[in-house]
């Protein structure tokens, strides 16, 4: 990461920079209290009393057959999801800094739209589309299709939640970066697929992987809108947040708590795996994608 | 695609468009069509009693009130927390830049139980602040303390890039023109990272609005006094109340945007005072 560093203030010369040292300690100190009370000891909480029993009752916890009935569709949701956000973002990204249209910039607002409804309320779009009452509805029920409280309703509303995460990093990155090497491979005789392949792909590659990282914490950890289609049947329709919440409100909290620690591992392997292509990205030379 | 209707030199514009805009329109257009007419299908004398309930009332109150108090919250921390993570050095510095992200990264449900343990009368923080007479848990403030969490990360990081990239020069002028330090940052270094902490606010509140899985664990849901707009949706849907939860998620979804839309203005307009004045 090349961030300035406030030079070392030599002998007599005063950094006009520079704050006198007791400030600086002192903001230090806030800021790190701050971050502490609201970061580190709601992480350690989680840990505490998820192991609060034992090593034995956390095993039992965390391989109970319901705990992993709810990994399994946990991970079935993201192998859905992930994939079909990974394929939008790059179209999405593709059509918006490659070319001129009309209504661009609603098209550009549209990707974001799901960043300000809020999870429950994305929830019930679906229900009002696939509900009993619904626009379509009664029309599957007929046909014996199924949607709500069962794995495609709650991969639909994941990939709603999760859509703008992918698009997000790469349309930036790809705007930045500007399309002469693409046209170079053209010019060379390259086909439109050897060219997005083996020139473009590349190219964008550590921000794809940063927002595929981001995308599937999120669409693992996804809880509001999932709470809404689900229907919390136990080893079926039952994702890991919402297992978690089930064994919380029947008071077996380190059960809970246990559960809980396998989402906050996914959360800490989600922010090193940043850190990580963040200095690749920087390595490599020109920025790196862009965080949050 | 034929040469003839090649928008520039580049292939593959109506493959991306053409996908983008189905992927669009199936997942995010129809579902907001079904709300529209959902909505539009009660009489408005009917919609306007659904939402003006006085429990509906609160619950838009508390979930307004808490996600600007966060905000404000997040707005004065993140602007301190960027500012140490980008000029001071300290051992650890590293982990905790990474650590801002954690709120983003970590399931809400497991935010929730967690805040939950900690500001519970037995909890770590709330047994600490049970002698002195403050209540977190279960209260109002609870809902604030899980949206601060939840919106941490915003300000720091839109305000982080900006203030790598100021120009050392501005400072150094103005200290050399005689302003003491306090001066320099209030009058010169705080107008240029506004614009850039009022984006952050915007997602941040943004995000609290809508937040649900961080909130409910620590809120005691009391209807009319800890209950969000988000979970009362929720009960009116667990109640068959589709019309009720309708008409109260249109409501709360339109007042949110409006919301978002006024502040983004306001930073908009501070950031052009700022680069005039």
């Amino acid at each position: 990461m090349s961030r300035e560093l406030s030079p070392p203030a030599p002998p007599r010369w005063r950094n006009p920079r520079a704050e006198p040292a007791a400030v600086r300690w002192v903001l230090v100190a806030l800021a790190l209290a701050f971050l502490a009370f609201f970061l580190l000891l709601p992480l350690g909480v989680v840990f505490a009393r998820g192991l609060e029993k034992g090593l034995a009752a956390y095993r039992a916890a965390v391989s109970e057959p319901y705990a992993l009935a709810a990994v399994r569709l946990t991970l079935q949701v993201a192998a859905l999801v992930v994939p079909a956000n990974l394929l939008f973002g790059l179209a999405a990204a593709w059509a918006v800094t490659r070319f001129e249209f009309r209504g661009k910039n609603l098209l550009v607002t549209l990707i974001d739209a799901p960043f300000s409804v809020s999870p429950v309320i994305a929830g019930l779009l679906f229900v009002l589309l696939f509900g009993a009452q619904g626009l379509f509805g009664p029309w599957l029920m007929e046909r014996g299709v199924r949607i709500l409280f069962s794995l495609p309703g709650i991969a639909l509303v994941t990939a709603f939640v999760t859509m703008p995460l992918v698009a997000r990093q790469l349309i930036p990155l790809m705007q930045a970066q500007g399309s002469d090497e693409e046209q170079a491979a053209l010019t060379l005789g390259a086909t439109p697929w050897q060219m997005f392949l083996r020139v473009s792909l590349p190219k964008v590659r550590w921000g794809l992987l940063y927002g595929v990282v981001l995308c599937n914490a999120r669409a693992m950890g996804e809880f509001g809108a999932v709470s809404v289609v689900s229907g919390h049947i136990r080893g079926k329709t039952n994702t890991l947040p919402l297992h978690v919440e089930i064994l919380y409100n029947e008071y077996q909290f380190q059960a809970a708590f246990a559960v809980a620690t396998l989402l906050a591992l996914l959360g800490l392997t989600t922010l090193a795996a940043q850190a990580l292509l963040d200095w690749q990205a920087r390595r490599r030379g020109g920025a790196g994608p862009g965080r949050a | 695609m034929g040469a003839r209707r090649r928008r520039g030199p580049l292939p593959g514009f109506g493959l991306s468009l053409g996908f983008t805009l189905s992927y669009l329109g199936a997942l995010v257009l129809l579902p907001f069509a079904a709300l529209v007419l959902r909505a539009a299908s009660l009489t408005p004398a009917r919609f306007w009693e659904l939402v003006s309930a006085p429990r509906a009332v609160a619950a838009f109150q508390l979930s307004f009130g808490a996600a600007l108090a966060a905000a404000a919250v997040n707005l004065l921390f993140g602007l301190l927390v960027a500012w140490v993570l980008e000029r001071y050095r300290f051992p650890g510095r590293r982990l905790v830049d990474g650590l801002v992200d954690l709120p983003f990264a970590l399931p809400t449900a497991v935010a929730g139980i967690a805040l939950t343990a900690l500001y519970d009368e037995r909890g770590w923080i709330g047994a600490a602040l049970a002698p002195l007479g403050i209540q977190v848990a279960y209260t109002r403030l609870g809902v604030a303390v899980a949206l601060v969490f939840i919106g941490l990360p915003f300000v720091v990081r839109t305000v982080q890039p900006v203030l790598r990239d100021l120009e050392p020069a501005l400072e150094e002028a103005a200290a050399s023109l005689g302003a003491a330090r306090w001066q320099t940052v209030r009058r010169v270094v705080l107008p240029e990272l506004l614009p850039a902490a009022g984006t952050g606010v915007v997602l941040a509140l943004a995000r609290g609005l809508g937040e649900y899985g961080s909130v409910i664990f620590i809120a005691g849901n009391l209807p009319g006094l800890t209950e969000i707009a988000p979970l009362l949706i929720m009960i009116r849907l667990e109640e068959y109340d589709i019309a009720g939860a309708t008409a109260i998620a249109a409501t709360f979804l339109a007042a949110s945007l409006l919301l978002l839309f006024a502040v983004n203005l306001l930073s908009w307009r501070q950031g052009r005072k700022a680069a005039v004045g």
